[in-house]
């Protein structure tokens, strides 16, 4: 009954009519300015209108909301932020990569159409990159669900000392890419690092991880894996408690053996978690940066230069911005993508669970 | 069969926690290696093979602060108490700010549906998703020009935003969670929309407040690609200084980087610790419940 109190009973505004409260106008006219003034105003002024053009599309939705149902009103600070700091500078970006623009150059940007695009992708280094993207991510992705699922089936059960354990096991997962990156650089130093000399005991030579790119990739995905296998054993851990406790006592009675238990009762409980698990560190892998960035930095060589560090690169050290952008878009694409099919599996588990 | 006794399905003993305390320890071992190395002196960091068992110092800790850079010459401040200072002071503020404006927003999302509403929740998720490279190019255009790269304001600004996805979508998974009937009840005594927020929500969700608060306090508190390009030598933060120190040219001074490592992993392990009931809708910023 209260529910239906509060819901709007006004009818909404059709688009052409002329009010303050009519947001859908006020967008469309929002956008037309803003496209407008990036193409023909100095980047510096396109810049302003535009912030003012945002400002004026958020005025209108909360003049819209006045006197109405409490829920806009309550999320347009949230949005108004995010739309400034994030939806904005993407727009902005978006615009931006269909102009030849340097950032340390004081030349005006020039409109060049599709150009920015064309050269990316049709620039093998790209595509070099995003196989070596495509590497890091099927690898470290690959081990931390196996090593995740195995220390998942370690956790399953209770024990005294559990939660002092989890503790332990869980703390990688919390700890800055910075922390991690310096910790496995400590690691694989030559001279006193701990693996290389773990690996000098056996082979008595001086043992360089990084010298090779397989070795250097190797560390890498190790010091990722390790950081984020916990993660992974969560969820599992998740889904395995989930397991109704009759289901293995009626297998018991029916002397099931442990791969038919695991197939017809454990699996089904899991399944969906694990593809959560997999969809969400497969995102979170395609951006990896910090890591590689303290590690190796890319090398030897670029041999494991992730797309990430490769945006980085081209933005901010061979100041090609606006192909940086286009690029950016490209990636964007993706993470929506995957974003779209992580949701919507979590969104299938919700309904179910 | 039935008489004799069995061991209940899911439940172990003692056995089964050395073996698990064996596999846990190796797991931490990395962690609990640069805590030991902190400990050590300059000497002992560098031996071969490695030390397990020497005079533990605490010469790194001090030198976070203080530490002269040419042997014999007086102690010079490093900056690191600013640092500190920068890294808490930043990550608070937005942390604080994204939660009040978050909790706002994900109490409307959850009790007043919008038309679309899921399609907002999913553009703010995907905000939190997409790389933080490619946001980076054009915010650190965009503060160019608003003067705001190098400055607190800035800096915080970014971060209340970086919060803010995280903190509605945590927020309104702990208020789907909670039952209508008592909002209701409140409802027909007469209290007003705002009552039955502050009065019968908000206490409801406290335990979930302070979860979310903890959790972006980390994710603020590690972060990298931001603090690296839009903070200056005033605002820089610990994870900027930390790297920095490793791409020193004189040779990397481990005993102190591990000290400083220690210092910053603290307040984790103890997080990590108290939120366990909480871990799994924290790390997947509260899309997966339970």
């Amino acid at each position: 009954m209260a529910e239906t109190a509060l819901n709007d009973t006004r009818a909404p505004l059709g688009i052409t009519e002329l009010r303050a409260g009519n947001w859908r106008l006020a967008l469309l006219v929002a956008v037309i300015v803003m496209t407008v003034s990036i193409i023909a105003l100095p980047g510096e002024i396109s810049f302003w209108v535009s912030l003012a053009a945002v400002l004026f599309v958020g005025l209108s939705i909360v003049i819209n909301a006045w006197g109405n149902s409490p829920g806009p009103l309550l999320v347009a600070p949230a949005l108004a932020l995010l739309v400034v700091m994030n939806i904005f500078p993407l727009m902005w970006s978006f615009g931006l990569s269909f102009f030849k623009f340097r950032v340390n150059r004081l030349a005006p940007p020039k409109f060049t159409g599709l150009s920015n695009y064309e050269k990316i992708l049709t620039d093998p280094t790209v595509w070099d990159r995003l196989q070596t993207t495509a590497i890091v991510v099927v690898l470290t992705v690959t081990t931390q669900m196996v090593v995740g699922f195995l220390l998942a089936l370690l956790f399953e059960r209770e024990f005294p000392l559990r939660r002092v354990l989890l503790m332990l096991v869980l703390t990688p997962m919390m700890l800055s890419f910075v922390a991690v990156g310096a910790f496995f650089r400590f690691y694989y130093e030559p001279t006193f690092g701990l693996l290389s000399q773990a690996v000098r005991v056996f082979t008595g030579e001086v043992f360089i991880l990084q010298a090779t790119p397989a070795g250097a990739m190797a560390g890498i995905v190790i010091a990722d894996a390790w950081m984020w296998s916990p993660f992974v054993m969560l969820l599992v851990v998740a889904g395995l408690v989930s397991v109704p406790k009759y289901l293995y006592e009626a297998a018991e009675i029916d002397r099931a053996s442990w791969w038919r238990k695991f197939r017809t009762i454990t699996f089904p409980y899991i399944r969906s978690l694990l593809l959560l698990a997999l969809l969400f560190r497969t995102i979170e892998a395609f951006k990896l940066f910090d890591i590689v960035f303290l590690i190796t930095d890319g090398g030897p060589g670029t041999s494991t230069e992730t797309i990430a560090v490769y945006v980085y690169r081209l933005g901010f050290q061979a100041f090609r911005t606006s192909q940086a952008s286009a690029l950016s878009y490209i990636l964007l694409f993706v993470v929506i993508v995957l974003t779209n099919l992580y949701l919507y599996f979590a969104r299938q588990r919700d309904a179910q669970v | 069969m039935a008489w004799r006794k069995r061991r209940e399905i899911g439940k172990a003993g003692w056995g089964w926690t050395g073996f698990a305390g064996i596999i846990s320890f190796i797991y931490f071992f990395p962690v609990l290696w640069i805590i030991l190395t902190a400990f050590k002196s300059n000497a002992d960091v560098l031996s071969v093979p490695p030390k397990f068992l020497f005079t533990p110092t605490l010469e790194n800790f001090v030198s976070v602060f203080r530490r002269s850079y040419i042997p014999g010459q007086a102690a010079v401040d490093t900056g690191f108490d600013l640092f500190f200072f920068n890294s808490i002071y930043i990550a608070g503020t937005s942390v604080a700010l994204a939660l009040v404006i978050g909790t706002l927003a994900a109490y409307g999302f959850s009790r007043y549906p919008l038309r679309g509403n899921d399609t907002y929740m999913f553009i703010i998720l995907t905000t939190r998703m997409l790389p933080p490279i490619i946001v980076i190019i054009p915010i650190f255009l965009m503060f160019r020009l608003a003067g705001l790269s190098g400055t607190y304001t800035g800096i915080i600004a970014l971060y209340t935003a970086f919060n803010l996805p995280f903190t509605i979508w945590m927020m309104k998974s702990f208020f789907d969670e909670l039952a209508p009937d008592i909002e209701d009840a409140g409802r027909l005594d007469g209290s007003s929309e705002r009552r039955v927020f502050f009065k019968i929500c908000l206490p409801q969700v406290r335990a979930g407040l302070a979860a979310t608060a903890v959790f972006g306090l980390i994710l603020t508190w590690n972060e990298f690609l931001f603090a690296l390009l839009l903070t200056g030598i005033d605002t820089r933060t610990i994870p900027v200084a930390m790297a920095q120190t490793i791409g020193g040219d004189i040779g990397v001074r481990w005993g102190l980087l591990a000290a400083i490592e220690t210092l910053f992993l603290i307040p984790v392990i103890v997080v990590v610790f108290a939120l366990q009931k909480h871990l799994l809708r924290g790390v997947t910023f509260g899309t997966i419940k339970r």
